[in-house]
């Protein structure tokens, strides 16, 4: 018996029952020896056994599991270009968050700028102001404000500040390291300036997406930041991880104690509780050369252990690339809703 | 969720796995989130709001009846239900929460008490 799956790039590959379940037991393994994490289940991989061997195409969850959605990048897919895997509709973001209320039925959604970087957004702050007041007078489900903290745009030759990837190469450590943390306080007070600014908008929350993109120094950025919205103005945050494992650019920042650098996902998790993070959204990221079996085994190992230990929702990133999902423009749905039911059913979460 | 064309990613996983928004009750139980409660919690808590059993949350059948009843905003265009600010005044009370628009709104109306 053959069974018909995809690999990570999200071309067709064709496993035997017994290579399937050594795909699902390798990915979990992988995860499981990095993130000194317990491997799934032997039920668990039943399942996904199951799963991937049902020659359906789209698979779901038992009904009565079904999760919230909550949703990045506003709606780039409707009305952007291919970077956001957009089909350029010739809808503006408020009829397209409409659409998502209306026609999706998202149970959520976020309002944001195309550009998608809290930096360029800062300069359109009216705008962005004005599109969540008006979309809060006309929608009913609850609408964050979100964009990429993105502190990659604050080097040169983008921003101002000297780039630690020019200085590390040269062996200028310290300079390197004194640059990130003259950045992430940039980025920090532009974090600031835009959450605050949704309050009074009647924003429902704030969601931070792609967080440490650029490593410890961002996520550093994003924690104070969280902790000063969340503390200060009593506005929901959501934090939407990058990838699965913080990036230690800098190497030696900490937070509450803990250093950044190196952290895995159920660690992660643990530090936004403390800066008081509503919802965080655990990032695994997909290995093109490895097939979506071992990538989804991967990913719900990871994602298992953070919903063990959570005391916050937890909304695992399922979108291109993530979550044991193909990295590919348009995805195909024998694969996401595969996916995205697993991540209910085996990794627990309390929405995607 | 996450990039990808919306029939590929935004349909499939909602129909895979999603609440419906207000097609059902997933935007009640998305506030419910916002305070922080799991999944299983912030069902039985809405439930609770509306008597019915969380199994009934994503139902589409029953919860379209039961919010036009309610008045707290349907998917279908219906004229005289509540809509927009109107349906969360209305869900901040059935929820016995505060919602943020729903104050700004008190505030600018002079409702506010």
């Amino acid at each position: 018996m053959k069974i018909l799956t995809r690999m990570g790039d999200s071309s067709n590959v064709e496993l035997t029952l017994d290579e399937l379940r050594k795909d699902l037991e390798e990915g979990s393994e992988a995860a499981a020896k990095k993130a000194k994490i317990p491997i799934l289940t032997e039920n668990e991989f039943d399942y996904l056994v199951d799963m991937f061997a049902a020659p359906t195409r789209i698979w779901g969850v038992q009904r009565g599991n079904e999760v919230v959605m909550t949703k990045d990048g506003c709606v780039n897919a409707l009305n952007s270009s291919r970077m956001s895997s957009g089909v350029v509709a010739p809808v503006n973001r408020e009829v397209g968050v409409r659409l998502f209320e209306s026609m999706l039925g998202f149970d959520s959604m976020e309002v944001a700028h195309n550009d998608y970087s809290v930096k360029p957004q800062r300069f359109l702050k009216a705008l962005e102001q004005l599109h969540m007041e008006l979309l809060q007078e006309t929608t009913i489900f609850p609408l964050f404000y979100g964009f990429m903290p993105n502190l990659g745009l604050y080097y040169r030759p983008d921003g101002s500040f000297e780039n630690p990837s020019d200085l590390l190469p040269l062996g200028k450590i310290t300079e390197a390291r004194r640059t990130q943390e003259e950045a992430l306080e940039a980025c920090q007070k532009d974090c600031i300036l835009m959450s605050d600014c949704m309050l009074e908008m009647g924003a429902d929350g704030i969601d931070y997406d792609t967080v440490a993109s650029t490593g410890d120094a961002e996520f550093l950025a994003v924690l104070r930041t969280t902790e000063h919205v969340a503390g200060e103005t009593g506005l929901p945050v959501e934090i939407g991880m990058s990838s699965e494992m913080v990036l230690g650019f800098h190497g030696q920042l900490e937070y509450d104690g803990v250093r950044l650098a190196g952290l895995w996902p159920h660690q992660q998790l643990e530090l936004c509780e403390k800066a008081g993070a509503a919802i965080f959204g655990p990032v695994v990221n997909t290995n093109t050369r490895k097939t979506t079996p071992w990538n989804l085994a991967r990913a719900l190992t990871f994602v298992k252990a953070c919903t063990e230990i959570a005391k916050i929702p937890i909304h695992p990133n399922v979108g291109m690339g993530v979550g044991g999902v193909p990295m590919f423009e348009t995805p195909a749905v024998d694969a996401v809703t595969r996916c995205s039911a697993a991540m209910i059913e085996i990794g627990k979460a309390d929405g995607l | 969720m996450g990039t990808g064309d919306p029939a590929g990613m935004h349909m499939a996983h909602l129909l895979a796995s999603s609440m419906g928004g207000i097609r059902a009750a997933g935007d009640l139980v998305a506030r419910m989130q916002l305070k922080k409660m799991r999944i299983t919690e912030a069902k039985r808590y809405v439930a609770d709001k509306l008597h019915v059993t969380p199994l009934d949350l994503s139902d589409p059948t029953l919860m379209r009846g039961l919010r036009e009843e309610l008045d707290i905003g349907t998917i279908t265009g219906v004229p005289g239900v509540a809509k927009g600010i109107a349906a969360k005044v209305r869900i901040a009370e059935l929820l016995d929460i505060e919602i943020n628009s729903v104050e700004q709104f008190k505030k600018k109306t002079g409702l506010h008490n």
